[in-house]
């Protein structure tokens, strides 16, 4: 049971809070350990409420977590020793920042020199050594969201628990954060599991991704794999830009298919999440795998289109066309001088892989 | 050539400087915010600051009684305290009592009484007597219509009169009186009461202060916390007492805590207490407590919902996270954040029970008086309002003294109503 494969294991866990709707539907999961795991859905997925789980504010209403292979719903919160930064940092406004430091190791009945010491060390992981005795209000939000991430692992957790820590700080504070967390992850190697709803943050933060909607893991997987491969229509929506186009499968070729859209372009594209012949399909297709006027030979599709909107964005030209019917069709056309003829309106012709089109599940 | 002085001040574009054009722009700001604010500082002014300066005044003011004996204190004052005055005291003494009219005497005489008992009659007395003396001299047949005009103690007491102010009322507010010496001495045992009722009234409005905070701090506690249709229920429990007139709650009481009541005879129904053991619940100090704890309750649960509704759920959740036992996590955690709002339900509830009145006088029976009933009953029964005025002063100082050692101890920034 607890081998490294599952440092962290849920099993079977559901959880409602009224008895009437599930939040979390039968979730199994294995958390190896020194892993950075994020958790990344819409709000009302069910990701904080399994984060929640695991820190043991919620119990699961069936089904059980197991820690380094004890089962631990039973285990009240504070007698965990898991580590959490809260979405507003939720540093004691009381205590200066050294005692915010010092009360977990305080209630551990540390000695006070060797809390002295670790409170020192951590603060300089997250290089505020200066700032022991101020008051948490009187640090910016960069700042008090450091000192949380330094509480949270002063006193060496096996495992560090974050639920959207980066959402209060602005866009360009948020990308420093993200690196620095990155970075403290990587140096003390401990297992991490990340909440957020910001699908940037959990490509670069993450070893991987457990994509959550309605309850479910939709696809659980590496950054690289969940945005080239999504399983389904709901992961390539919600990572990345995508282009999304609808059809019936017309006929299945190996591990290709052919799909036929409303206007009748027959589109051949990998076949993922479909069945058989007559099924619905939601084609998948990232914006930048289309290539414009492409006179190279190996494209199983190619269709006329019509530029709709160009819309200038310094190191390349988002273009919309109309094209298989779609007229929110989005290409990104790199800004080298091939392509600076383009004009609104003008015919072009778009060619792409049939191994870039994902044939996805639709559901109407 | 036209070199701008760097030091000079700044001007706007039509060369008047900046301060004085945002002067002007800023008058009629003024004067609106001013006007807005006019009418609530006339009423604070009418119905607060006067009167409590008219109170201050009073409780040192004695300027009456040398209105209606001015010569007589003027001749008085050079008198040695030795013996007997002089035929000359006599004389305007005998004279002024003839000229005052019977409602300034009589007014006059009650404050003379203060200062020694007796005076009273023996001027209602001297009134109607002295009619019948036509022509001096008047010491010898003064002492004839009542002998008291020869003892030199009522002569003594005057001499705490003669000026136009005086600390005899204060001294009076707390068991203390001039002697015929004008030293101060306490007053004879069987005479205090004050002093008795101010540490009582000390007492009872702390243990009140802490039965609504045990009482009130859990209550608040959930109304912050529980789901907003569980608290709205709450909150409706907590305010309807409030929305109760205070007679009707008072009475309400009366018929639970009496001895007969509903309390004593539901513990005697069950058994635990022996019928002729009733508990003595009402016209006592418990009864004051009791009765005023509940009447008060709502002063400290609404400050300290208010803090504890800014007090976020994850500080407790943290707090359990880092290792903390819940009872740590509340104690170290939870409770200092809500410091503010007990300090401000704290006082709150302690000044509202230093000054109160109607429940003592229902539920306190002889015992449970407190200080504002003695206020009350000088007011309307003795009217001897310069006491009053000194209860009340002694009160106020009180209350500014104990406000001054919270900020000492608390600081008064960290009252917060939410």
């Amino acid at each position: 049971m607890s081998g490294k494969d599952s440092f962290v294991k849920f099993e079977n866990v559901d959880k409602s809070y009224d008895g009437e709707v599930l939040v979390v539907k039968g979730l199994n999961l294995d958390i190896p350990q020194g892993e950075f795991l994020t958790m990344l859905g819409p709000s009302g997925s069910g990701k904080t409420t399994t984060l929640m789980m695991l820190a043991g504010f919620e119990t699961p209403t069936s089904g059980e977590i197991y820690l380094e292979g004890e089962p631990i719903s039973s285990i009240p919160p504070y007698k965990r020793g898991i580590g959490m930064v809260f979405q507003n940092y939720a540093l004691f406004p009381h205590m200066t920042v050294n005692e915010n430091l010092a009360f977990p190791l305080e209630v551990r009945k540390l000695p006070k020199a060797e809390i002295d010491e670790k409170v020192h060390k951590a603060l300089s992981m997250v290089e505020l050594q200066d700032f022991g005795t101020r008051m948490p209000l009187q640090l910016s939000g960069g700042q008090q969201q450091r000192v949380a991430l330094a509480r949270a692992l002063v006193f060496e957790p096996r495992l560090v628990l974050m639920d959207e820590p980066l959402g209060a700080l602005d866009k360009k504070l948020r990308e420093q954060m993200q690196y620095e967390i990155k970075h403290i992850h990587e140096n003390i190697g401990i297992t991490v599991v990340y909440v957020t709803h910001d699908q940037s943050e959990a490509l670069t933060m993450s070893n991987r991704i457990a994509v959550f909607n309605d309850g479910k893991i939709q696809q659980i997987s590496t950054p690289d794999v969940l945005y080239e491969k999504p399983d389904n229509s709901f992961v390539a929506q919600f990572i990345g830009e995508n282009n999304q186009i609808k059809g019936k499968v017309k006929s299945v070729n190996g591990k290709n298919c052919v799909v036929v859209t409303d206007n009748g372009d027959e589109i051949v594209s990998l076949k993922v999440n479909v069945n058989s012949v007559g099924d619905n399909s939601l084609l998948s297709l990232r914006p930048e795998r289309v290539w414009v006027n492409s006179d190279k030979g190996d494209y199983e599709n190619s269709f006329e289109a019509k530029v709709e909107e160009l819309i200038y964005l310094g190191d390349h030209v988002r273009t919309r066309v109309n094209v298989c019917g779609n007229n929110q069709f989005i290409v990104k056309i790199p800004n080298s001088s091939d392509h600076s003829d383009l004009k609104e309106g003008a015919k072009v012709k778009l060619s792409w892989k049939a191994e870039d089109t994902r044939a996805l599940d639709f559901k109407a | 050539m036209s070199s701008e002085t760097i030091s000079g001040p700044i001007l706007t574009s039509d060369g008047i400087p900046l301060k004085v054009s945002l002067k002007k722009a800023e008058r009629i700001n003024k004067i609106r915010a001013f006007l807005l604010v006019l009418p609530l500082l006339a009423f604070i002014l009418i119905s607060f600051i006067i009167p409590i300066g008219d109170m201050l005044t009073r409780s040192v003011d004695d300027r009456y009684i040398n209105t209606v004996f001015p010569k007589t204190f003027e001749i008085y004052k050079k008198w040695d305290k030795q013996g007997l005055p002089s035929e000359e005291v006599y004389k305007t003494m005998f004279i002024e009592i003839g000229e005052a009219k019977g409602f300034k005497i009589g007014k006059a005489s009650t404050r003379m009484n203060y200062s020694k008992s007796g005076w009273k009659s023996l001027i209602k007395k001297s009134q109607r007597k002295f009619k019948k003396i036509k022509e001096g001299p008047y010491k010898e047949q003064m002492i004839a219509v009542d002998k008291r005009w020869g003892d030199p103690i009522y002569w003594k007491a005057l001499g705490e009169m003669v000026d136009p102010t005086t600390f005899g009322y204060y001294l009076n507010a707390v068991d203390l009186k001039y002697d015929s010496n004008k030293k101060v001495i306490a007053q004879p045992e069987n005479r205090r009461i004050y002093m008795h009722t101010w540490i009582k009234t000390f007492k009872v409005s702390l243990l009140v202060t802490i039965f609504t905070l045990m009482l009130g701090y859990p209550i608040a506690y959930l109304l912050a916390t529980l789901p907003l249709k569980y608290s709205n229920l709450l909150m409706i429990c907590v305010l309807l007492p409030f929305w109760t007139s205070l007679l009707v709650r008072t009475v309400a009481w009366m018929i639970i805590l009496q001895q007969k009541g509903v309390f004593n005879n539901l513990m005697v129904m069950a058994g635990l207490i022996a019928d002729e053991n009733r508990w003595k619940l009402m016209y006592n100090e418990t009864g004051t407590i009791i009765v005023m704890t509940q009447i008060l309750l709502p002063f400290m649960v609404l400050p300290l919902y208010s803090v504890m509704k800014t007090i976020s759920p994850s500080y407790m959740k943290a707090a359990l996270n880092l290792g903390a036992s819940p009872l740590h996590a509340f104690w170290k955690v939870y409770m200092p954040n809500s410091i503010p709002g007990i300090s401000a339900g704290g006082l709150l509830v302690f000044i509202i029970a230093i000054g109160y009145f109607i429940t003592p006088e229902l539920v306190g029976g002889k015992d449970g008086q407190m200080i504002g009933n003695w206020i009350a009953y000088h007011l309307k029964t003795t009217l001897n309002w310069g006491l009053c005025a000194a209860l009340g002063s002694v009160l106020l100082a009180v209350m500014i003294v104990f406000y001054w050692l919270y900020n000492k101890i608390i600081g008064v920034e960290n009252i917060k109503l939410g």
